[in-house]
């Protein structure tokens, strides 16, 4: 049978994509259509004093102006949680313009809804703030005398440490020990898509058009905000231009608009500037880590002590979980994972691409590299050493792949016979050097039930549906393949419906948990529908196949036909025209495994690089890359291929441009825009290789592990330490800048 | 965007008129400042003329050997045409490095001269920046500054001009002519640019309402044989940390003529003038090019991020002076 | 010279002064003449986007930096959101709209499907404005010309290796005669 699943096809939202016929939240249209501009705060922490609106609102086509006087007050916050688990997800526990206070720069204090984009971005420069000034902290190195250890981490879902053995005796007795300190600025995620929400009210029931990966949390959240039933909430999210994290939650924007709406009488839409961007969605946290590798003289791992410090808002414990790969990855028996943090005038850090494990793997990587070095050990044989077969309770991984995964790298990218002595390759004025890395990511399975429903019409076409969202990621794509296979019909009969609160509900699309959640919830639906179809036609004795076996049946291009007896059977078509069913239609459902399933859950990866470094100038360009990944079940290698170079080419911004200081006097960022918080350009990229490694996993959802994060995580290592091997240098901060990589003055 | 008044003028005399006889008119060219800086709210006109169509767009030989480029001439097109590529390599080189391609094809010569520096608190609208608001404070001397200059500097602004091609016209003596209210001036391209001093405000001698016309670039000499070095944290698409012009000229192993002036590290487009000096009659090596180097340097101030900078120049001064020494392109 | 030269005076002088309140522009796009009211201050994007309902050119930052709102004036690719709307009269706009022939797709617009060029496809239009734009710019010749030209239009999904080998597949059929 001619599968659809497997193959490289086309993603069916293609043709959209490139004809610009695809529509994302701001490009939807109504009659009536108003637009809403938000004031963000100037100061970090204090009072507003006063907002005079009168200027503003004798401005052009000015409809209203909001502030913390004339909102109404929310009905109920919701708890902080990961909008993976299905419930409300609102981003922090804070709402703005509740009261005056000020808790961090860009907090929004005043609203205009205007008839136009222009008149209402005009009049917002037009509302007169005053302020009182409060002291604040805003970047770790103010807050250094109120570290506290945190308790639980991401809405108290997961504790803030992790401990097994001993590891003060256990590093004070290892023979080798390696220590390192880093720094890590900000991120910030900048989808191309600023965010963008439309909100329309009609006899009180609220639609909202939502530039989320998870339409379900905007349901949930606005709808527990504003007290309303979550039947009188419908979310509809056509394509979103990208999330990488910041769209995973719902943020205040989302609900201001709905507000705004109901106070105007008319549809608003919200959206939010680049600038805006950078204190609106959340942001990877500036950070530090600390780590001590204990090792014995042949390289076996004694002991691991990882420790991550960062800021998060005043009013929630927010860091990314850093150390759960770096407990589980390799064998060793002495562990000990500490996350601390800082509260500070900042909004509520978020999700960014590869959450925490991205630079906690960084921090174990680059360590396993400086052990190799002391050593006199390769870094792939270093690590196939170390890997652990089970995870730490004991349990075998669902499925494994790592040592496949590094020797195929070693073996694609031309690893061995690499001379490791740093600063011995040169190429004119540069320096070649090539590093490596292994990749882990957590595989994640909070989320609730997820459902699909499937719908055969009389001429043999479908319409499968459930409540996802596109961001990129191909889920559209996928999933058409996967109800196709399962119906037993070729791509071009199905139809994927996605993105609207009123079809089967999904959860938030995030940690890599999308397709498989999505295809699970999908397969069940259409497997389902296709049984109920099989079993009608065995027990309709004007059927073909009447009395046969309902298992000797298969399904192909439509047509419902013995396995062994191909000749005999009929397509769903005959049989429902037949008995006069314009439609037959099956929700199908799918559960995640208990969380104290027998299994360790990571999927694994390896990463290598190759830079060419200007001592002189500091300048670092990637030559090449290659990626191997075990991600489970590949249900489209092209699309899979697409978002795992995606990742490895995070990985080297995060390595090389991404990060963004704070002006600690003004407690403001010191990058709101492309042009000055980097992000990479086409010219910086070099030919990327992808590979896979086949494993079979019949714990995930049919099998798939997921691809959204693993390709990032363990490529800034990959470069780095190529960096090292180029120059001889360690560098302990990211991004690599120029400054930290010149070689130093002669002189000094 | 606050709102705008606009006219489409179709002649120099009339473009000068209705600016100059409106304290809050401005010429729009290519608009990628001008727009960028309205929207922002740092540019703050009521009016905009625009000038695309008045015919300042040619790029012509002048007799004698120069070349006269209109003040509408777009970026890419100046890079393209021959005279320029072939003749003043570092200028076309200064040009395509600048921006992308989309900025380039709507950025004219004479607003890419007028282009405002991307100090971030400059262009935050809500910092102090003396800049933008005379007397309100630099915010950028304590603050974050590693992309700001450490040459020409002053205690009330270090702010970066962020022209590329800019350089290549201050290393050649280019000449900007324009035509004002008062009649017509040339203004050597080095007096074009002010330093900050206690006027950061001020950044170049026009006079409102004055509206460039050309730039013209004397006989090629030893540009014929000039280099555009650029270089920054991305590969493209962003202004420089550093950049470098230079073009030398050797005979019997020694230096007999030099021209260098740096991006990025200068409040204006820095020509060297001390490194050229020290230069003369110096043998072509690298050790002549970093004491030469050095010396244009020692008058740097860093401040606390930008320090690398001083090295960073110093380096790149070698490198542009070696690369043309050798013969010019690549 | 006894000439008022205040502003008012000038404005009331210069018959060509308009607005700052919305004035009747025609706008050419895409080969259609488009009658619209519209201030001076909107731009170029956002008369396509919110007047014009051609919804193909995206804004990724509003400010020059990211290539998302790429399109033709008279041929020549640019930055439709530091562009006026009521500067373009008597110009030519073409938008991804306007890019295919009597409904079949324009090569590069196929080729970015087969490539994968693109994930959540917001920088796609963009892209691809640009990249048609580079061919006939004679940008395409190198690998580097390439990766160079086309840095101006940032892909935070990170396409580039697809959107660079879409490029050099039309460039190709197009060489082969
Ligand atoms: C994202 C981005 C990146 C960039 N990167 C670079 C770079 O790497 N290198 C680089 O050099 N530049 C760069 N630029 C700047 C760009 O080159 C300038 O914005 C451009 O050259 C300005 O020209 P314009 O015609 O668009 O000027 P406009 O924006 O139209 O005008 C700029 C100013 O000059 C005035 N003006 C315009 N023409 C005249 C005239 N003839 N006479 C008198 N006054 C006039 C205007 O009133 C206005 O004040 C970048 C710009 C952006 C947005
Ligand atoms: S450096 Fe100049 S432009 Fe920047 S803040 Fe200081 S005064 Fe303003
Ligand atoms: S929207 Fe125009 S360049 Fe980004
Ligand atoms: S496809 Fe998402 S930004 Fe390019």
């Amino acid at each position: 049978m001619n599968t659809a699943i497997g193959r490289p096809v086309d993603r069916v939202d293609g043709h959209a994509k490139v004809t610009g016929g695809a529509r994302y939240t701001a490009e939807i249209s109504l009659p009536g259509l108003t637009y809403a501009a938000v004031v963000g705060a100037r100061i970090p922490s204090g009072r507003v004093e006063s907002v005079d609106a009168s200027r503003a609102l004798s401005a052009g086509g000015v409809l209203a102006v909001l502030t913390h006087e004339n909102l109404p007050k929310i009905a109920g916050q919701p708890r902080l949680l990961p909008s993976l688990l299905g419930a409300a997800a609102p981003g922090q526990s804070f709402f703005p313009m509740q009261d005056a206070a000020v808790h961090y720069a860009g907090q929004p204090v005043a609203l205009v809804v205007a008839e136009s984009h222009e008149q209402a971005q005009y009049a917002a420069s037009l509302v007169d703030v005053a302020y009182r000034r409060e002291p604040s902290i805003t970047a770790i190195d103010e807050g250094r005398d109120r570290v506290y250890e945190a308790q639980r981490l991401f809405g108290g879902l997961m504790p803030g440490r992790d401990e097994r053995g001993d590891v003060g005796t256990a590093l004070a007795e290892a023979p080798v020990r390696i220590e390192a300190g880093y720094r890590f600025a900000a991120n910030h995620h900048n989808a191309l898509e600023p965010p963008a929400t439309t909100a329309v009210w009609e006899d009180g029931r609220l639609t909202l058009y939502d530039s989320t990966m998870g339409i379900r949390a905007t349901q949930l959240t606005v709808a527990h905000l504003l007290g309303l039933p979550l039947s009188h909430v419908r979310v509809i999210t056509h394509f979103v231009g990208g999330g990488f994290g910041s769209k995973a939650m719902t943020w205040p924007h989302v609900t201001l608009a709905a507000m705004a709406a109901r106070h105007v009488g008319r549809p608003v839409r919200l959206a939010l500037t680049r600038a805006q961007t950078y204190t609106s969605n959340g942001h990877r946290e500036e950070q530090e880590q600390r780590i001590s590798l204990g090792a014995t003289r042949d390289g076996r791992l004694t002991a691991i002590r990882h420790h991550k410090l960062s800021i998060t808002s005043h009013f929630d414990d927010w860091a990314e979980p850093a150390t759960g790969v770096s407990s589980q990855l390799y064998d060793v028996e002495h562990y000990e994972g500490v996350h601390s943090l800082i509260h500070g005038n900042t909004m509520t850090p978020t999700f960014t691409r590869g959450p925490g494990e991205t630079l906690g793997v960084f921090v174990l990587e680059t360590a396993m590299d400086e052990l190799a070095y002391e050593l006199g050990v390769d870094p792939v044989e270093l690590r196939l050493r170390n890997h652990a077969r089970t995870d730490p309770r004991g349990n075998p991984w669902s499925s494994d792949g790592l040592a496949e995964c590094l020797r195929l790298g070693a073996e694609r990218f031309g690893w061995h016979g690499r001379d490791p002595r740093p600063r011995a390759r040169r190429d004119g004025d540069w320096l070649i050097g090539t590093g490596m890395a292994a990749a882990a990511y957590p595989v994640a399975f909070f989320m609730p039930e997820q459902r699909a429903r499937a719908r055969v019409y009389e001429d043999g076409s479908a319409v499968v549906q459930t409540g996802t969202q596109e961001f990129g990621t191909g889920v559209l794509t996928v999933a058409t393949q996967v109800a196709a296979d399962a119906l037993g019909l070729p791509l071009e009969s199905v139809r994927f419906e996605a993105g609207d609160t009123d079809l089967p509900n999904t959860s938030a699309a995030v940690g890599s948990a999308g397709a498989g959640m999505v295809s699970a919830a999908v397969h069940a639906a259409a497997t389902a529908l296709r049984d109920r179809l099989v079993a009608m036609a065995v027990t309709d004795a004007d059927s073909p196949l009447h009395g046969a076996d309902p298992a000797a049946v298969e399904v192909a291009d439509g047509r419902m036909r013995l396995r062994d007896r191909p000749e005999t059977g009929e397509t769903y078509a005959d049989l429902m025209i037949r008995r006069r069913l314009a439609d037959a239609e099956e929700v199908g459902s799918w559960t995640p495994p208990p969380l104290t399933t027998p299994h360790g859950l990571l999927t694994f990866g390896a990463q290598f690089a190759e830079v060419a470094v200007d001592p002189g100038l500091g300048l670092i360009r990637v030559r090449r890359m290659t990626g191997v990944f075990a991600p489970g079940r590949v249900l489209n290698p092209k699309l899979a291929r697409s978002q795992l170079m995606g990742g490895m080419v995070w990985g080297l911004s995060q390595a090389l441009l991404e990060g963004n200081e704070m002006d600690t006097r003004h407690g403001r960022w010191g990058a709101s825009n492309l042009g000055e918080y980097l992000v990479p350009v086409n010219a910086d990229i070099p030919e990327i290789t992808v590979e896979f490694v086949e494993v079979e996993d019949d714990v995930v959802p049919l099998g798939i592990k997921g691809v959204g994060e693993i390709g990032q995580v363990g490529a800034a290592a990959a470069v780095a330490n190529a960096v090292f091997h180029a120059t001889g240098r360690r560098l302990r901060r990211l991004p690599l800048a120029a400054e930290l990589v010149m070689d130093p003055p002669a002189s000094s | 965007m606050r709102p705008l008044a606009y006219a489409r003028v179709s002649t120099v005399a009339e473009a000068v008129e209705i600016v100059a006889a409106d304290p809050a008119g401005a010429f729009l060219a290519g608009g990628t400042t001008e727009i960028d800086l309205v929207r922002l709210g740092v540019a703050r006109p009521d009016l905009l003329v625009d000038i695309n169509d008045l015919p300042l767009h040619d790029i012509e030989d002048l007799p004698g050997g120069g070349v006269r480029i209109g003040a509408l001439a777009r970026m890419s097109e100046v890079a393209r045409t021959p005279v320029i590529a072939g003749r003043y390599p570092g200028v076309a080189q200064a040009l395509l490095l600048g921006a992308s391609q989309q900025l380039r094809n709507m950025a004219s010569m004479g607003g890419n001269l007028c282009q405002r520096t991307r100090c971030a608190y400059f262009r935050d609208g809500v910092s102090p920046c003396n800049k933008r608001e005379p007397g309100s404070g630099c915010s950028a001397l304590d603050g974050l500054n590693r992309g700001h200059a450490v040459l020409g500097t002053s205690e009330h602004c270090i702010a970066t001009h962020p022209s590329d091609v800019a350089v290549a016209l201050v290393a050649f003596d280019a000449v900007v002519h324009t035509a004002g209210p008062g009649g017509a001036r040339r203004i050597p391209i080095d007096d074009f640019y002010l330093p900050p001093g206690d006027t950061p405000d001020r950044e170049n001698p026009l006079r409102h309402g004055e509206l460039i016309t050309a730039i013209d670039l004397p006989p090629a000499g030893i540009a014929e044989r000039s280099v555009y070095l650029k270089f920054r944290d991305r590969q493209s698409y962003e202004f420089a940390l550093v950049s470098v012009c230079a073009a030398v000229r050797v005979e019997d192993g020694l230096v007999t003529e030099a021209r260098l002036a740096l991006g990025g590290v200068g409040t204006k487009p820095w020509r060297s003038r001390l490194a050229e000096r020290r230069l003369l009659g110096a043998p072509a090596t690298a050790e002549s090019y970093a004491a030469a180097a050095a010396y244009e340097l020692s008058a740097a101030v860093p401040r606390r991020h930008n320090t690398f900078k001083v090295e960073l120049a110093q380096r790149a001064i070698v490198r542009g002076l070696t690369q043309a020494a050798r013969g010019g392109m690549r | 010279m006894g000439i008022d030269l205040t502003a008012e005076a000038a404005r009331r002088r210069t018959p060509t002064v308009r607005g700052p309140s919305e004035q009747p522009v025609v706008l050419t796009v895409n080969g259609t003449h488009h009658a619209v009211a519209l201030e001076p201050r909107v731009s170029l994007l956002d008369a396509l986007r919110d007047r014009l309902g051609l919804t193909g050119s995206k804004k990724g930052c509003d400010q020059g930096t990211c290539g998302a709102c790429t399109v033709w004036v008279d041929g020549r690719r640019v930055l439709a959101c530091l562009t006026l709307a009521i500067a373009c009269e008597g110009r030519q706009v073409t938008t991804i709209e306007g890019v295919a022939t009597d409904g079949e797709p324009h090569p590069m617009q196929r080729a970015f499907i087969e490539h994968d060029a693109f994930q959540c496809g917001y920088c796609t239009p963009g892209q691809i404005m640009s990249a048609i734009a580079l061919i006939e710019e004679g940008n395409a010749e190198t690998d580097e010309d390439i990766a160079e030209f086309m840095s101006g239009n940032i892909c935070r999904c990170a396409a580039y290796p697809g959107i660079r080998q879409a490029i050099k597949d039309v460039r190709d059929a197009r060489e082969r005669p």
